[in-house]
């Protein structure tokens, strides 16, 4: 009974109800799908100057924002409402049933890819329309796109599950979480040409996966010699995979290590 | 083949860094029987049950839930949770689900589970059956509670303080369904803080306190309450008179004749099991 199939079949059932629970709250609909869109539409209308030649600010942001969108659903999501299912009694409640613990974090984990799936089809939907994004052609540059979505949502989904031991209590979690979401943000591109920021700041978002997430997004819809205006002076999308895969095997492990099921 | 108690505890020990919670305990839980666990808070009733449900290690002793050690992690402990409810305290959970969501959701974790509107029926949610639980009363989140604590058809019932912040009413339906799961041969382990609830529902009672058990008997027979002196009051020269005796009748027939038939405002009043449990815990601190 409590074979592999059957836990997939509980994790598939999670996920259902998972996403059930998500879309009848209203503000997580609002900040964790659509916050992303507003913010494309605000930066989008004020940073209308062309940063190289055929490539715009808002050009620039989307591909930024795709990968924070990453780091929103999937991170910051799990870090945040982990630590409120600790206090409301629902991890104590599934702890004391037959449900494995793996069933959960695929529940969680495609959840996450579902809400991945919606906003970055809401973001490349607003960006070609309204922000000049031009989608790739080349099936290489969708086959990154694709890999860096999949990798960057997984090791996104392990550290927030990882993470979700720091905030003391739910109630506190989303001040401890999304400082770090938008530190992390200003700090690797996302809302600023990477390049113009100070240097010991790109050494230190350099650590971070965020930062090769958005420069693996900007190989993905700039131009192709917009390369040339990166800090190494290239994609590294090699670099980029490792980088993300280290974070998420290191992830992986402490999520599973460290996962708590209450809070004393 | 003879079935294992659904409880049995050896000398019991946890420890939180030099706090000592749980001091040896013994204890041994029939099948079939409401066992109820009495106690003030930091006694170490929480700790104890726990540690049964599989929440907890001890740090030494043994432990046998239905023939099984709680403490196994691992695919055999997520089986073994297919024979144990659990209705833990206080929860506020799915509060955007429906009654009837929640509860065939919680159905497909178990190997056996009962028929989702059969329980909903036992536990009296049918009217609140689409409601979200966000908009239950305390009284119908308990009985969700419960709901869920019994969807599995457990051999063993967990019941932490199920009727806190309930009305009288209330508790007399609640008191109801866990007869009616008793009549259906589940054991159940129930703490609880109201001692006429114990003395309704139990079978048997442990008292616990510093981390021991101080006696374990009938709700009837706990702290000598069958022999305890009771105590006769009525009215006389305009004041409440009364007498402790261990042979009540025979005061009753003194007063009788001293007052040529009826006694003003006669009471015999049996120490309750409330009275006898506070003199336990009184005397012991």
């Amino acid at each position: 009974m409590n074979s592999l199939n059957e836990v997939l079949r509980i994790g598939l059932l999670r996920a259902g109800l998972e996403l059930k629970q998500f879309l009848r709250q209203r503000e997580s609909v609002v900040f964790t799908l659509f916050f992303p869109v507003i913010l494309l539409f605000i930066f989008g209308s004020v940073f209308k100057d062309t940063i190289a030649p055929g490539v715009t600010f808002s050009q620039y942001f989307v591909a930024g924002m795709i990968a924070s969108g990453l780091v929103n659903t999937g991170f910051q999501q799990l870090a945040i409402t982990i630590p409120m299912e600790r206090d409301d009694g629902t991890l104590k409640r599934l702890r004391g049933t037959p449900m494995s613990v793996t069933s959960y974090f695929i529940g969680k984990a495609l959840l996450v890819t579902i809400l991945m799936i919606i906003q970055t089809a809401l973001l490349l939907f607003f960006g070609t329309l309204m922000f000049g994004l031009k989608l790739p052609t080349s099936p290489t540059l969708w086959w990154n796109f694709t890999w860096l979505v999949i990798l960057g949502s997984a090791c996104s989904t392990v550290l927030g599950i990882a993470f979700s031991v720091v905030p003391k209590s739910g109630r506190g979690a989303s001040a401890v979480v999304s400082p770090i979401v938008i530190i992390l943000q200003f700090f690797s591109g996302v809302f600023f040409v990477f390049t113009s920021l100070p240097t010991w700041m790109q050494q230190f978002a350099a650590l971070f996966p965020l930062k090769w997430l958005t420069q693996g997004m900007r190989s993905v819809f700039l131009p192709e010699d917009f390369a040339t205006q990166e800090v190494a002076g290239s994609w590294e999308i090699q670099k980029t995979a490792i980088i993300i895969s280290i974070w998420l095997v290191a992830g992986l492990i402490l999520s599973i290590r460290t996962f708590k099921w209450s809070r004393e | 083949m003879s079935l294992a108690p659904a409880i049995e505890v050896r000398g019991l020990v946890k420890k939180y860094g030099e706090k000592v919670a749980v001091s040896g305990i013994d204890l041994t839980v029939e099948r079939g029987e409401i066992f109820a666990l009495l106690g003030p808070n930091g006694a170490g009733k929480t700790t104890t049950v726990e540690i049964l449900e599989g929440y907890r290690s001890a740090n030494s002793g043994q432990v046998k839930v239905l023939g099984f050690d709680p403490a196994t992690k691992g695919a055999a402990g997520q089986k073994w949770r297919n024979q144990i409810g659990v209705v833990l305290q206080s929860t506020s959970d799915a509060a955007d689900l429906s009654v009837v969501e929640t509860i065939s959701h919680y159905a497909n974790y178990y190997e056996k589970a009962r028929d989702v509107d059969q329980v909903i029926d036992e536990v009296g949610l049918r009217e609140k059956i689409n409601a979200k639980l966000r908009e239950l009363s305390s009284g119908q989140r308990r009985r969700l509670d419960v709901a869920l604590g019994i969807i599995g058809s457990p051999e063993l019932l967990f019941l932490d303080e199920p009727t806190t912040g309930f009305d009288p009413e209330a508790r007399r339906s609640f008191w109801d369904l866990i007869r009616t799961l008793k009549a259906e041969g589940t054991t159940i382990l129930l703490t609880t803080h109201y001692l006429d609830e114990a003395q309704a529902l139990a079978d048997r009672v442990g008292v616990i306190n510093d981390g021991k058990i101080i006696e374990i008997a009938t709700p009837d027979t706990l702290g000598g309450r069958n022999n305890a002196p009771a105590k006769v009051t009525w009215l006389e020269d305009g004041r409440v008179q009364e007498v402790l005796s261990k042979n009540p009748t025979e005061e009753v027939l003194k007063l009788s004749q001293k007052f040529n038939g009826q006694i003003p405002e006669l009471q015999v009043l049996r120490p309750n099991l409330e009275e006898i449990y506070l003199r336990m815990i009184g005397e012991l601190k």
